[in-house]
């Protein structure tokens, strides 16, 4: 049964378990554990994240592709969502037309772009997706009467969803059972689903060949198969999910802009997340999302305590002041990049295969 | 360079692409004007561009972080500049030109020592992988941007441009900015240097040659690494002086300004040919004419079309307009 579930993808690691299971556990019980508002939304945004960063390693750890357009995918998700209950009101067959037609969108230029782009050269791609990206945010922030430009687009779900829809009369367990409760709950289902397909893909017949792809290209494709056709799939499947992962965005914060689902630097986190959880690993993006996030929170506190203790120093405190933390993310995105290749996920497996003499163990 | 066997159909493209504008725009004069625009715009991209397609052929690292130094470069502009008030202040031409060069001079120095440490401490530890570069490159300009909000502060910063190059002469009809016209004498020069040490020195020799094949040219004895490391500063000190032309041109400066012109100095070097001095010139004065044009016909969709114009000039030649790397 859970070697179905898993696709017989194990953590490989017993650190790694344990701290699967915790996390699974945690947002599973979030609104019962960690009361609060914003600790639900910090959950709520992990689970988005664990969905984009796993459908980012899709591309970049299985099949070796750099894209800078993930985040317009992500985007497009949430401006479906967003565009079709303003203007259809907030109906579920809004939310339908809007995940349809936007998953449609996706697919329609994740093709284009692959099937023009993975036919020149590898290295193309990756500055062709960043100009496109920059070039669909530019886009979305000047059509303002349909995305409502820079102020972006709040809009309104069906009424089982709205906070304001309440199941019980009293509160459960110290929550109350609300249309927010039920969002989150749809949330999680969803990321569990999400990602456990993505498990599937990678560890099929499929997913192997991208592998192969990623490793050395010329041979697959002296095999036999056809590695455009592969990583063009392979792109097109990651845009999907990325959709779908915007999709869920949109849908918690009730509420979507150029700056909270196209901008640049969420595609400096993903980047972020996938490197520290261990590229080509799945699991790696749970572990580095829920990491992230709290650092992104603990991190600007622990900034501002440090540069309230250095006041007296000018540029030192200007250096630890909370809002340069993603100059000190960077330094720990380059050092990870050197020291940490693996990520997580991969030294965690790498030491349980020392462990077991790496005589029984898989290659890590 | 190959005398003999010249290419000319790239070459033909800009006059093309000014000519088909030339109806749509409709008036004589205002087409000159964007002309003239676009010229200059391309220029100060071809200044930028010119060193990281060189970088990537010659080493075949493809360097993310390259905005980092237009930002520094024009960064150190307003510094310079804002300390030489009287002189950029001054009605006097010569006063004023005066006052930029030290501008640009510095700007190219920080930018150029800032290369250094890029090359040793972000570059070196990941030569021949690429996925890496790509990574570690890009972390390298979050940090550089970082730090330079750091340094001159998150918001925008004006850098005017000094007064006797300010408004515009009047050619007929046609009104062109005098900074245009000192941004197309730089870029001129700037090429002429490039294209006289590529095609007439030993060390452009071994470029060309370390380009085309790096391992031949190792194996005669030669050490293409320091070689490397010279291109790499050379290139970054351009990007400075781009940075600096860049900024006189926006007449403002803002941190985010180098990722911004990265993106259009990707679609140069693609439409060029990794690695092509001349084709980057190709496609600067494509991208800088076709901004310009698209700007004035229809704003809204000026980014698309550069992208366009690159997946044009890709679908009629895959490896752009000159390929040189055979890589």
């Amino acid at each position: 049964m859970l070697n179905r579930l898993l696709s017989n993808d194990f953590p490989r690691s017993r650190v790694l378990a344990v701290i699967l299971v915790a996390v699974l556990l945690g947002l599973a019980f979030a609104p019962f554990i960690f009361p609060g508002v914003k600790a639900l939304s910090v959950a709520a945004k992990v689970l988005v994240f664990i969905v984009l960063v796993a459908s980012f390693d899709l591309l970049l750890g299985y099949t070796g592709i750099v894209s800078f357009a993930h985040t317009m995918f992500f985007g497009i998700g949430a401006y479906g969502m967003a565009m079709a209950s303003t203007r259809l009101g907030p109906t579920w067959t809004a939310l339908g037309v809007g995940l349809g037609a936007s998953l449609v969108l996706s697919l329609v230029l994740s093709l284009a772009v692959g099937l023009f782009s993975l036919r020149v050269r590898a290295i193309f791609f990756a500055m062709i997706t960043l100009a496109v990206a920059s070039a669909f945010q530019t886009f979305a922030s000047q059509m303002s009467d349909f995305t409502g430009g820079e102020d972006g687009l709040s809009f309104k779900l069906p009424e089982l969803l709205m906070p304001s829809h309440e199941f019980l009369d009293a509160p459960f367990l110290g929550v109350s059972v609300d249309g927010r409760l039920l969002t989150y709950y749809l949330l999680f289902v969803t990321a569990v689903v999400l990602v456990l397909a993505l498990l599937r893909i990678v560890n099929s017949p499929f997913g192997r060949v991208l592998q192969a792809i990623r490793e050395n290209e010329f041979r697959a494709e002296a095999i036999g198969y056809r590695v455009v056709v592969y990583r063009t799939t392979s792109s097109v499947l990651s845009a999907l999910f990325a959709t779908l992962a915007g999709a869920m965005l949109a849908l918690w914060l009730r509420y979507n802009g150029p700056d909270t689902s196209l901008s640049f630097e969420i595609m400096i986190d993903v980047l972020l997340i996938v490197v520290i959880g261990g590229m080509g690993t799945m699991y790696g993006a749970a572990i580095g999302a829920v990491l992230f996030l709290v650092a992104q929170s603990y991190l600007q506190e622990l900034l501002r305590l440090a540069s309230e203790a250095t006041t007296a120093i000018p540029v030192v405190s200007a250096l630890l002041s909370p809002d340069r933390w993603l100059l000190w993310l960077g330094v720990l995105f380059v050092l990870s990049v050197y020291y940490f290749p693996t990520g997580v996920v991969g030294r965690l497996r790498a030491s349980a295969t020392l462990d077991r003499g790496g005589l029984h163990g898989d290659k890590a | 360079m190959k005398a003999l066997e010249l290419d000319w159909k790239p070459l033909a493209l800009v006059p093309l692409l000014a000519l088909i504008a030339l109806p749509l725009v409709g008036s004589g004069s205002t087409w000159l004007t964007l002309t003239v625009a676009g010229l200059a715009m391309g220029m100060i991209i071809f200044i930028i561009a010119s060193g990281l397609t060189l970088v990537f052929g010659l080493m075949d690292v493809l360097n993310f972080g390259h905005g980092v130094f237009i930002a520094l470069g024009a960064y150190v502009a307003t510094s310079v500049l804002g300390g030489m008030s009287d002189w950029t202040g001054s009605t006097e031409l010569w006063r004023n030109l005066v006052a930029l060069a030290p501008a640009m001079v510095v700007g190219m120095l920080v930018a150029g020592a800032v290369g250094v440490a890029f090359e040793r401490f972000i570059v070196r530890p990941v030569y021949g992988q690429h996925l890496k570069q790509i990574l570690i490159t890009m972390g390298g300009m979050i940090i550089g941007e970082e730090l330079i909000k750091v340094i001159w502060g998150p918001q925008q910063i004006a850098l005017p441009l000094p007064e006797a190059l300010r408004g515009s002469l009047l050619l007929g009809d046609a009104s062109i900015e005098r900074y245009r016209v000192v941004a197309v004498v730089v870029g001129l020069v700037v090429f002429a240097l490039l294209a006289w040490t590529l095609s007439r020195t030993k060390i452009g020799l071994l470029i060309r040659a370390g380009v085309q094949d790096r391992e031949m040219v190792e194996s005669l004895g030669y050490r293409i690494r320091r070689l490397f490391v010279g291109v790499f500063v050379v290139g970054s000190a351009l990007a400075g002086l781009g940075g600096v032309m860049w900024g006189l041109y926006q007449q403002n400066v803002t941190p985010q300004m180098g990722a911004q012109v990265n993106i259009l100095i990707f679609i140069v070097i693609i439409i060029g040919g990794l690695g092509s001095t001349g084709g980057a010139l190709i496609g600067a004065l494509l991208v800088g004419l076709m901004a310009n044009y698209t700007g004035f016909l229809v704003p809204k969709v000026a980014l698309f079309s550069n992208i366009a114009l690159m997946v044009a000039v890709l679908l009629w030649r895959p490896q752009g307009v000159y390929p040189v790397a055979n890589r």
